[in-house]
């Protein structure tokens, strides 16, 4: 069963907390993970491959880069996800 | 800003230890004579022939926030905390540049701070648990955090982004030596006028089996598994090898004029150090301890150090049956009969060796001890070893004279390396 918008915003949003600590409820579509979330390109790995795990998703290293916001990454999950 | 034999003194101390979770806790073990060596409860231990370490006292991933945290190799963690506490004990309250003084005016510049913080052998147990990980579930879980965490340099760099230092961020390794090669390192900096402030010392964190069990087939350890308490024993007849100890200490070192001119608490002065290498073993110590006299002749020549004031040394005493001998037999080879009125701690005997943090933690206890004036106690030592022909303080703190005096700490590294640091009273 395919992961909503919601879920995966909210699935986003704890791997966040996890990795940067930044509260869940400021993990919202239009942030930016490097200016707003605290997630530098090192962590950004760490999200990627979290996200990959949980909504059974591939995201090809070439991808990551156009992943800017919240809203980039989760349009990508919901298009590619198994 | 060019100078030369510029005065150098502490104006902060902070530490991370097998004794407490800052410095004042972990002088009031070394104080009260008490062991941080504790047994290897982890079933990882349990088939090794060590299972004993002196551990941190306060974990510190309780101290920082998770995020942090979990970036950090366990020895830049411990760095990081102590340099905050030093940082906070000198009077600075946030990093380089951001922090001023009354009139506005910048209390330290970026450009003009420094941070030489040094280990043994850097992030251990980040290489072993990451390869474990590649092993266990694949490529694509390794960390992309693993080489900051795992470089040596690590701590020194992150201690240098929490402050703002710009003036230079250096990391010496000379396994045991480190710490005490990274603090004077850092006072060269300050002497030739490269920098105004620097934060400096040791950090270690090799808690694991794979550094237990290299160690101990070297036979460099105590094998004391049933009395862990007693395991670090220097100067005693029993000992039987050093005890695996972990933690950080690090000072803040800061030119005279400069810690003068925004009024700060000043501990003691920083007198130089003297260096040198034995070139006679990778791992044994010289016997005759020529290498290390040569490091005490070269810091007598190199500083106004008087050995008539000398009362106090922080010895590098790791419990090991050549080392502590060779030592004291190299201190008596320069200073002659100065060494009767030396107060000896090997405070080794409480908090395990630290490798690269040693340098680090005690120098922070010999600048406490000169600061207050008491020499910490030598514990398990019950039957002295009849080569040492040296005032050891035993069971008790020894209280130290008062006028000018000065103490001097040795730290010793398998390579060979000998630093010898002093400090007097400001």
């Amino acid at each position: 069963m395919a992961a909503t918008q919601e879920e995966i915003v909210a699935g986003l949003a704890e791997i966040v907390n996890e990795i940067a600590g930044i509260p869940v409820e400021d993990v919202q579509l239009d942030k930016s993970f490097t200016d707003d979330l605290d997630v530098d390109s090192l962590s950004m790995v760490e999200v990627v491959v979290a996200a990959e795990e949980r909504f059974d998703v591939k995201i090809p290293d070439d991808d990551v880069k156009n992943l800017k916001t919240v809203g980039d990454a989760t349009k990508y999950i919901l298009e590619h996800q198994g | 800003m060019n100078a030369t034999n510029r005065t150098v003194v502490v104006t902060g101390i902070g530490a991370t230890t097998p004794l407490g979770g800052d410095s004042a806790s972990t002088w009031e073990g070394l104080l009260a004579g008490r062991s941080g060596v504790r047994p290897l409860d982890d079933e990882r231990f349990a088939d090794l022939p060590v299972r004993m370490a002196a551990t941190a006292a306060v974990e510190p991933d309780q101290v920082l926030p998770r995020p942090v945290a979990r970036k950090l190799d366990r020895s830049a963690q411990f760095a990081l905390i102590a340099a905050r506490e030093a940082w906070a004990d000198a009077g600075y309250t946030g990093p380089a540049g951001e922090d001023t003084a009354e009139d506005g005016s910048a209390l330290i510049d970026p450009d003009r701070l420094g941070t030489v913080i040094a280990s043994g052998i850097g992030g251990v147990t980040t290489l072993l648990d990451q390869y474990d990980v590649l092993k266990e579930k694949g490529v694509r879980r390794v960390s992309p955090h693993t080489v900051p965490m795992l470089m040596p340099n690590g701590p020194s760099a992150n201690v240098g982004l929490e402050v703002g230092a710009q003036a230079g961020v250096h990391t010496p390794v000379s396994a045991c030596a480190s710490g005490a090669e990274a603090i004077g390192y850092a006072v060269e900096m300050i002497r030739t006028g490269r920098a105004d402030v620097v934060v400096a010392g040791g950090t270690e964190a090799a808690i694991h089996p794979l550094p237990i069990v290299a160690f101990a087939n070297m036979m460099a350890m105590s094998k004391n598994n049933d009395e862990p308490e007693k395991a670090s024993r220097p100067y005693d007849t029993a000992r039987d090898g050093f005890v695996l100890g972990e933690g950080a200490g690090v000072v803040i070192l800061e030119s005279a004029e400069h810690a003068a001119k925004r009024g700060a608490k000043v501990y003691c002065e920083v007198l130089g150090q003297g260096l040198s290498a034995d070139s006679h073993h990778i791992a044994q110590p010289e016997p005759t301890g020529r290498g290390i006299a040569a490091a005490v002749q070269n810091l007598l020549d190199a500083t106004d150090l008087k050995p008539a004031e000398l009362v106090h040394l922080n010895a590098h005493a790791t419990s090991t049956p050549q080392g502590d001998v060779a030592e004291i037999k190299a201190l008596r080879r320069v200073l002659g009969d100065d060494v009767d009125h030396i107060a000896i701690s090997g405070t080794k005997s409480m908090t395990g060796h630290l490798l690269g943090g040693a340098g680090g933690i005690e120098t922070v206890a010999t600048v406490l001890a000169l600061y207050h004036r008491q020499a910490p106690p030598t514990i398990n030592v019950e039957n002295l070893d009849d080569e040492v022909d040296a005032d050891i303080v035993r069971d008790e703190p020894r209280k130290l004279p008062e006028g000018t005096i000065a103490a001097i700490n040795n730290s010793f590294g398998f390579g060979g390396h000998n630093v010898v640091l002093a400090f007097r009273t400001a």
